[in-house]
């Protein structure tokens, strides 16, 4: 792993209205760093990873990634520039084949520039990626219409799109919310490969346990505010988590 | 000064006929594209009142907004509640609605120089140089009055407040017990009524025909789409901008050149900032 | 008491046994032909056409099929993308009076007029609506709605290229056949192209902005160039039959903006059934003999169109191909229970 800034986020801010959603946060990221993202509900997660990838405008504040200054670019600048990111609820196009779900990133100027979404042949990738991820290719699964897959298939499946762009960020919106404890078993040692391999990953995430199990490093939000950036360990015994945990089961 | 009071009617008509497509649409986010010919139906029904039926002025004014109310409201329970959810089938039934009533009355040939509404008050008075009719007094009074009623009815009442909630968010609204189908249904009722309304002010000043069905659907659209569909003060400014810029080349250039002012208008905004000056209509990057 | 016998609708598919999405493994003669038929029939009957109806009234109706086909066509292609027009006339009257322009102040031929206002009238229309683009849904609907009887208002009042009384007298189709036959592999040539690419790799990426365009953006793809580049392909399509019209008839006016070329593709396409492009091809084929027929009823046409619109919506809002294509795929049989 080498040493070296990839993300940065100063003084981010976003108001709706009167509300807050996130308020003044700043961190950065190493690259090939595995940063977990907790909070209770309505903590600003989502909206901070809205921010990140462009999907909201900040009200104030800086996002630079790679050196280059991403702040409030449109979602598919920065989709190309390397961040991929996951939703929380499970998004696919539900007519059409998993694999098939895959074509959009691979059409992407970004692919096209890195080599290997070629015409007549991002079947092909598509379907390798699905089976790195699960999706036997032998079987019928990566076949199937998207509708028709069960949830957890269709979270791995939001993934595999992410991984389909070939990121230098990952980042994932609560990829294991209702996910069985057998399909987070399975994907997660897949995430861990993906960081491995060099992958900068950033996980928000409510399933604790298994968040502590890959990450090294954990950032908490409450009310839109960052309160503790640490080990897991060492942020889990805060105070001020703990009462923001408060009402809400505190695992690990 | 002839300039700022022409200004000032040619703008109220101008927010007369799009107050009503703008409230439906604010509120169930339906494209009420019937609107010119409610519109068009209410001026057309009174006329048969008053000259078939003998029915004095007043009652058959308010008869038609009742009847067209009714028909606006029957558009919606009858036919977009089947299709609701599907935007391209809600903006393709009304147009579609709004091409039946519009050549029905066209076939019918009410259209032409008989069919002319009495004014409510007749007589004109001179300010300046400026030779003003009491019918436009009357109808920049009715279009103020509108918009401060449509306010205090929108920020008050319990329907109006139900009609906000549901403009926000329609699940939230449903779970707090607002049947989203019955308001949507009466936004529509109201959207047509005042149509009519508007109607009945505006044709008066010259006589019926059927294509002002579809010239009134042009401007209400067109103000909407400059000042920003679904907010009443972008109503109000848009239709103040467009008033006034029409009667300025009018009065300096030519008569003709009014449609020109609103094309231009709208293809400026729509460069500019597409959603409209008070906008609320989010742009894709808002959407969270 | 006996028990009443009771009967289930029971669907079996007709198709051919060994196929997967996209291979179909051919073992007779019968499958080729279950397999092809669809496909040829129609090019077929379309390129013979013009034998049986050479010269007369009904060419003027076939050219006429052709037309609104094209249109229907051009608007199905955007609402594939999610964009619902309500102006094909937009399209239609803006590639009439580029053509029709051009051959009548700068004396050009019918051969470089037509693609002329194809491509340049496409470019035009993309470039006015390229800002729409950022706003979703029916706004789209409306501005393009307003945009064409704005354009015929402006031409009225303006009493720009020749105003109310239109472009006369410009040249005609050297002969009947090159006008039907342009007409004819325009709209074979969309029907099965417009198949082909959406079902393509660029035709998943327009149809994933229609679906769900937050997915697309995150895929790191331009939401706004791919639907500009829609627009541009419907476009085209629409002013070219404009300028095919406009020869024809030797004769543009601001009739081209009329409701009409808006309204009876959209019936076309909604009562063939939107998204299959045959349907659109099949619904204009269906309205516009049936409106010549039904010349006599004049000025109420339109409101009949309207009357299919909303028929079409309630009733059948598969549209009539959907309904073919499953006929033709499926058998219906009862079975007792």
């Amino acid at each position: 792993m080498q040493d070296e800034e990839i993300l940065r986020v100063e003084h981010l801010t976003k108001r709706f209205g009167g509300v807050i959603a996130v308020d003044n946060v700043s961190f950065s990221l190493q690259k090939g760093e595995f940063l977990g993202i907790i909070g209770p509900n309505g903590s600003g997660k989502t909206t901070l990873i809205n921010l990140i990838t462009g999907f909201v405008k900040p009200t104030s504040g800086k996002v630079t990634f790679n050196h280059t200054d991403i702040t409030g670019k449109a979602p598919y600048r920065i989709a190309c520039l390397g961040v991929s990111r996951s939703f929380q609820m499970a998004r696919a196009f539900h007519k059409l084949p998993a694999y098939k779900n895959l074509i959009v990133p691979l059409y992407s100027p970004r692919v096209k520039r890195l080599g290997g979404g070629k015409y007549g042949e991002r079947d092909d990738v598509a379907i390798d990626l699905l089976d790195d991820l699960g999706f036997e290719r032998d079987s019928a699964v990566p076949y199937k219409a998207a509708g028709s897959l069960p949830h957890g298939y269709l979270k791995r499946l939001d993934l595999a799109r992410c991984m389909a762009l070939r990121p230098d960020l990952l980042i994932l919106d609560e990829l294991f919310s209702g996910m069985a404890m057998s399909e987070v078993a399975a994907t997660l040692p897949m995430i861990e490969k993906f960081n491995r391999e060099g992958l900068t990953i950033v996980m928000a995430e409510h399933r604790l346990k298994e968040l502590f199990r890959v990450t090294h490093r954990v950032m908490v939000l409450n009310f839109g505010q960052k309160i503790a950036d640490g080990t897991p360990k060492e942020v889990m015994s805060r105070e001020e988590v703990q009462k923001a945990y408060l009402g809400t089961e505190v695992e690990g | 000064m002839e300039i700022v009071i022409y200004g000032i009617t040619n703008s109220v008509t101008l927010a007369l006929m799009a107050i009503g497509f703008s409230l439906t649409f604010g509120i169930s986010g339906v494209p009420n594209f019937a609107h010119g010919a409610f519109y068009l139906l209410g001026g057309i029904l009174t006329w048969i009142f008053i000259n078939q039926l003998g029915i004095p002025y007043l009652f058959s004014a308010i008869l038609s907004v009742i009847i067209v109310g009714l028909l606006g409201f029957g558009l919606y329970w009858g036919l977009l509640l089947r299709l609701r959810g599907l935007v391209v089938n809600e903006v393709i039934a009304t147009l579609a609605a709004a091409i039946v009533i519009i050549e029905v009355l066209r076939y019918m040939g009410f259209s032409g120089f008989t069919y002319v509404l009495p004014e409510f008050i007749k007589g004109s008075v001179n300010i300046g140089k400026a030779w003003l009719d009491y019918q436009r007094i009357f109808l920049v009074g009715i279009g103020v009055a509108l918009i401060i009623i449509l306010y205090f009815f929108t920020h008050r009442t319990r329907v109006g407040l139900s009609f906000r909630a549901i403009a926000q968010n329609e699940r939230t609204a449903i779970s707090l017990g607002i049947d989203s189908d019955w308001t949507a249904a009466l936004s529509l009722a109201f959207g047509s009524a005042l149509a009519v309304v508007a109607g009945l002010a505006i044709l008066p000043l010259g006589s019926i025909d059927t294509e002002v069905g579809y010239d009134i659907l042009i401007y209400a659209l067109a103000v909407g789409i400059v000042g920003g569909l679904e907010s009443v003060p972008g109503i109000v400014l848009a239709s103040f901008i467009l008033g006034f810029c029409q009667i300025l080349v009018a009065t300096f250039f030519k008569a003709q050149w009014l449609t020109v002012v609103t094309l231009g208008a709208i293809v400026l905004i729509l460069a500019v900032k597409p959603s409209g000056i008070f906008g609320k209509y989010k742009e894709l990057e808002e959407r969270v | 008491m006996a028990e009443a016998v009771r009967y289930r609708k029971e669907r079996i598919d007709r198709g051919i046994k060994a196929r997967t999405d996209t291979i179909y493994v051919l073992s007779s003669f019968r499958d080729m032909v279950y397999l092809f038929l669809p496909r040829f029939l129609p090019i077929i009957l379309l390129l013979l056409l013009p034998f049986f109806v050479k010269g007369g009234y009904w060419e003027k109706v076939l050219f006429y099929s052709c037309m609104f086909a094209l249109l229907a066509l051009s608007w199905d292609f955007m609402a594939s993308v999610g964009l619902v027009s309500l102006g094909q006339a937009l399209f239609f009257g803006v590639g009439a009076y580029i053509s029709g322009g051009l051959n009548h102040y700068f004396k050009m031929p019918i051969f470089l007029t037509i693609p002329i206002a194809t491509l340049g009238g496409a470019l035009f229309c993309t470039l006015l609506l390229f800002s729409v683009l950022r706003l979703r849904g029916v706004y789209f609907s409306m501005v393009t709605l307003i945009l064409p009887l704005l354009f015929a208002h402006l031409i009225e009042t303006l009493d720009i290229l020749g105003g109310t009384h239109g472009l006369l007298s410009l040249t005609p189709f050297p002969s009947g056949w090159l006008s039907v036959y342009l007409a004819i592999i325009g709209v074979i040539i969309c029907l099965f192209g417009f198949r082909k690419l959406i079902s393509e790799d660029f035709g998943l990426v327009l149809r994933g902005i229609k679906d769900d365009d937050r997915v697309v953006m995150a895929g790191g793809i331009n939401i706004h160039w791919y639907k500009a580049q829609a627009i541009f392909i419907a476009g085209a399509v629409g002013c070219f039959a404009g300028a095919l019209m406009t020869h024809y008839y030797q004769f543009v006016g601001r009739s081209v903006f009329a409701l009409d070329y808006t309204v009876l593709p959209l019936a076309g396409a909604v009562l063939g059934g939107p998204g299959s492009f045959a349907g659109a091809t099949i619904g204009t084929f269906i309205l516009v003999p049936l409106s010549e027929v039904l010349r006599a009823l004049g000025g109420l046409r339109m409101a009949l169109y309207g009357v299919i619109l909303i028929a079409a919506l309630v009733i059948l809002p598969e549209g009539l191909f959907h309904y073919i294509e499953r006929r033709y795929h499926q058998f219906e049989r009862d079975v007792r229970i």
